[in-house]
């Protein structure tokens, strides 16, 4: 608890203990949201409330039923496999593209530094619905639009901007002294790149690839223009779901992707740790 | 004496070091260039796309050429009145397109300028297949029976004598050739007929020996009952007859337009340079504004919020703070649909909070508090959703102000208030600043949650423009409206770089 000095008048106690109830409510409306429809998506009936059953926790009041919808249901199975074709390859782009710039952006000497990186930031800071606009006019004219490919390369491009802060953040800590070690014990730049950088900066790209993953696994602007009725993806059909008549189905979906949100958030967690721990970073 | 540089090569050594610097260079951008060309074409070029979209404007004078053309050295005014001759290049022009269903485009753009184009085209479309075209093809036919067949038009589009026949050949086949109908077994339409006898029997080609037996065909056109064109496009719609009308065709007769971008402003063009529309028309300007007012709110509430958690966060051991900082970041990693869809089911009618709030009494049942598809719906879920973009840029800043600074001004005497207003606050501006400047960037182009959540009030300039481009198909209003937002977004974008530096922006 608290360790007040004898100093400390009793209005300064009094303000400890207010200022960290707000914070706490403030708390509270971060986490509700989500934590409520956890057990919402167990209702046995189709209400979007707690019905009388589940506060009294009996057992009638719970159900599976919505999560088994999800599991049969053809609509939403294709949306499934649909998001789980295109995020991974468009991850993959983000990553191989980025990583690779991200270690040409942290050479010494790059002209016009400042402005490429603000071009490849800024699919990140462009509106999504004017990204998707741009891309739905341009890949309509090249043959893109409502391919597989066409949402692939927008995902793609969408995902970037965080490989690289990530990547790049990795390398601002990277100690150049390493490589040239490597070099200076006779290892050529590809060995060293393979055996000294990579293992290093592994962990902000796998954690910029999860940031990518993400980008593109919960994107549904830019897929509702530059997709098509045979692309529709989760979210594409989480948010008709959403405008036109809700279903608790969706539910089950959030409780699913909340489970997997917070499996990626660990990953990332034990991923930044790894890194500051090998670059000799304490955390602090 | 000789000098040191002169023995080690100073100039050579100075090469040396120059090339092998633009070696370097060469290689960093080497490694950066596959990415720069991917975003170009993937993100850069289709955003061009879209700019370039809200000044092009070439379907009308594409569609109606000869009608643009004649338009545009005519003075139009009130008093106006459109001559025989417009309606006989119009009549041509709209038999061209209607082959092809263009004029339905045209109409639908135009109509976004004056409402009541589309139909009046669609009509017309309709009516001009009974002006008596027909009759000219049985007539020349029946004299030169070649005339049905496409090849024998071929031929006479490539000679250089009838020169509105051969142009409007040529772009009565290219239209069908756009559209996949053209074959060697495509029989001419009934108007080339009626083009050919008029190139005929008009005075400047006098018959003369050619492609064309003209004495055969002359006698006949001559018996054929002439056509009325401006009547009978009149009896169709008297709108033909309004100088409006031809003034909106030639207003937006030029291949690139401001009109898209007057239209945003709620301006529209009058003959006269433009004009601000009628009250009652006036959309944008509203539409504007309350985008500015959500987003300006939802900054403020954010601050407001994220204020104390920042400063609670940074206040507490690396431990704990870490794991406090686990509540702000499983929003931020959670869906956005997730989250939405939260917010939807929360403040429904029927919703958790309502609920709440009726069981402990503090509103009736039947008072239960409108919380969705209002502005209010809006603000509560993107504050929700854009908070941990305000803590955690917050949050990195105060945790590099050093404690012994409060200490400091209090023990000389300052209350608690005097030293965070004094020593503490001014420290956490550049993290306020950061905090609010992404925050703003990122709500006011918000798309998906307004859409779920705002109903008709709540809405942002992001849905309208993506009515634009699904629904209404005005892609160069939609276009136009999305080149201010990108204007507004890319400059907020460029003071964030300079205050804080794009790549310092942390991400968890």
């Amino acid at each position: 608890m608290a360790n007040f000095q004898p100093y400390d008048t009793s209005s300064d106690k009094a303000w400890y203990y207010i200022f960290r109830v707000i914070c706490g409510l403030i708390f509270f409306f971060l986490m509700f949201p989500i934590l409520v429809i956890m057990p919402l998506s167990f209702n046995a009936g189709n209400y979007f409330t707690f019905t009388p059953e589940m506060l009294r926790l009996e057992i009638e009041g719970f159900s599976l039923k919505h999560y088994r919808d999800f599991f049969t249901n053809p609509d939403w199975q294709v949306a499934m496999y649909n998001s789980f074709r295109i995020a991974p390859v468009a991850t993959l782009l983000s990553v191989g593209f980025g990583t690779l710039a991200a270690i040409g952006l942290s050479q010494s000497h790059v002209p016009f530094r400042r402005t490429i990186m603000a071009i490849l930031i800024s699919p990140m800071i462009v509106p999504l619905i004017l990204s998707a606009a741009g891309m739905y006019f341009f890949y309509s004219r090249i043959g893109l639009q409502g391919t597989y490919i066409g949402v692939v390369l927008a995902h793609a491009a969408l995902g970037i901007p965080f490989v690289i802060i990530t990547v790049t953040a990795t390398l601002t800590g990277f100690d150049k002294s390493l490589t040239r070690a490597s070099a200076s014990l006779g290892a050529g730049p590809i060995r060293t790149f393979f055996k000294i950088q990579m293992p290093l900066i592994l962990p902000g790209v796998i954690s910029g690839g999860l940031f990518a993953f993400i980008t593109s696994f919960d994107e549904v602007v830019v897929v509702l223009f530059v997709g098509s009725a045979s692309l529709k993806t989760l979210p594409w059909e989480m948010f008709n779901g959403l405008r036109e008549q809700i279903s608790p189905t969706i539910l089950a979906i959030a409780t699913i992707l909340i489970t997997l949100s917070v499996l990626l958030l660990s990953t990332i967690e034990i991923l930044r740790r790894r890194s500051e721990r090998l670059r000799g970073i304490t955390p602090s | 004496m000789v000098s040191v540089d002169s023995i080690i090569g100073r100039n050579s050594l100075h090469r040396k070091v120059q090339r092998s610097l633009r070696i370097q260079k060469l290689r960093a951008l080497g490694l950066i260039a596959p990415l720069f060309i991917f975003i170009l074409i993937s993100f850069v070029i289709p955003i061009g796309d879209m700019l370039f979209r809200s000044i092009e404007n070439q379907l009308v004078s594409e569609v109606l050429p000869r009608t643009t053309e004649y338009l545009k050295s005519e003075q139009i005014n009130e008093d106006w009145e459109p001559p025989n001759e417009l309606f006989w290049h119009l009549y041509v022009d709209l038999a061209i397109a209607t082959e092809v269903k263009l004029h339905t485009r045209v109409g639908s753009r135009l109509n976004y300028e004056k409402t009541g184009i589309s139909s009046l085209f669609r009509k017309s479309g309709r009516s001009i297949k009974k002006f008596g075209a027909d009759d000219y093809r049985k007539a020349l036919t029946e004299q030169v029976p070649e005339l049905a067949s496409i090849d024998y038009w071929e031929l006479l589009a490539e000679g250089t004598k009838y020169g509105y026949t051969r142009d409007a050949y040529n772009e009565w086949k290219k239209r069908l050739i756009e559209n996949d109908d053209f074959s060697e077994k495509t029989k001419p339409s009934d108007f080339l007929f009626v083009v050919l006898a008029n190139d005929i029997k008009s005075p400047g080609a006098t018959p003369t020996q050619g492609t064309i037996p003209e004495e055969k065909l002359l006698p006949v056109i001559s018996e054929l009952p002439e056509i009325r064109f401006k009547e009978l496009f009149l009896d169709t719609d008297e709108d033909w007859a309004e100088p409006d009308v031809w003034d909106t065709i030639q207003l937006y007769s030029p291949s690139f337009t401001n009109g898209y971008y007057l239209n945003s402003a709620d301006f529209k063009k009058g003959s006269d340079g433009p004009e601000l529309r009628p009250e009652n028309e006036r959309l944008y300007a509203l539409i504007f504004s309350r985008t500015l007012f959500m987003s300006v709110t939802i900054t403020l509430v954010c601050l407001l919020l994220g204020y104390p958690v920042a400063y609670f966060l940074a206040n507490l051991p690396m431990k704990y703070a870490n794991l406090f900082l686990i509540l702000v970041l499983l929003p931020f990693w959670t869906s956005l649909l997730v989250r939405t869809s939260a917010w939807k089911v929360l403040l429904q009618n029927e919703g958790v909070i309502n609920d709440v709030l009726v069981a402990i009494g503090l509103i009736a049942n039947l008072e239960r508090l409108e919380l969705i598809n209002n502005q209010t719906g809006t603000i509560i879920a993107m504050s929700h959703i854009l908070l941990p973009f305000m803590i955690l840029p917050l949050f990195s800043v105060m945790k590099t102000i050093h404690p012994s600074y409060v200490r400091a001004a209090k023990s000389l005497g300052a209350t608690p208030w005097t030293a965070f207003r004094r020593v503490y606050f001014p420290q956490s501006i550049p993290g306020i600043g950061a905090g609010s400047i992404l925050v703003f960037i990122l709500s006011i182009g918000y798309y998906i949650t307004p859409e779920l959540v705002g109903g008709t009030t709540g809405t942002f300039i992001s849905n309208r423009i993506a009515y634009h481009i699904s629904s209404s198909l005005n892609w160069g209003l939609g276009a136009a409206l999305g080149s201010i937002l990108l204007a507004v977004v890319l400059a907020l974008y460029w003071v964030y770089d300079r205050v804080v530096g794009i790549d310092n922006v942390k991400l968890g």
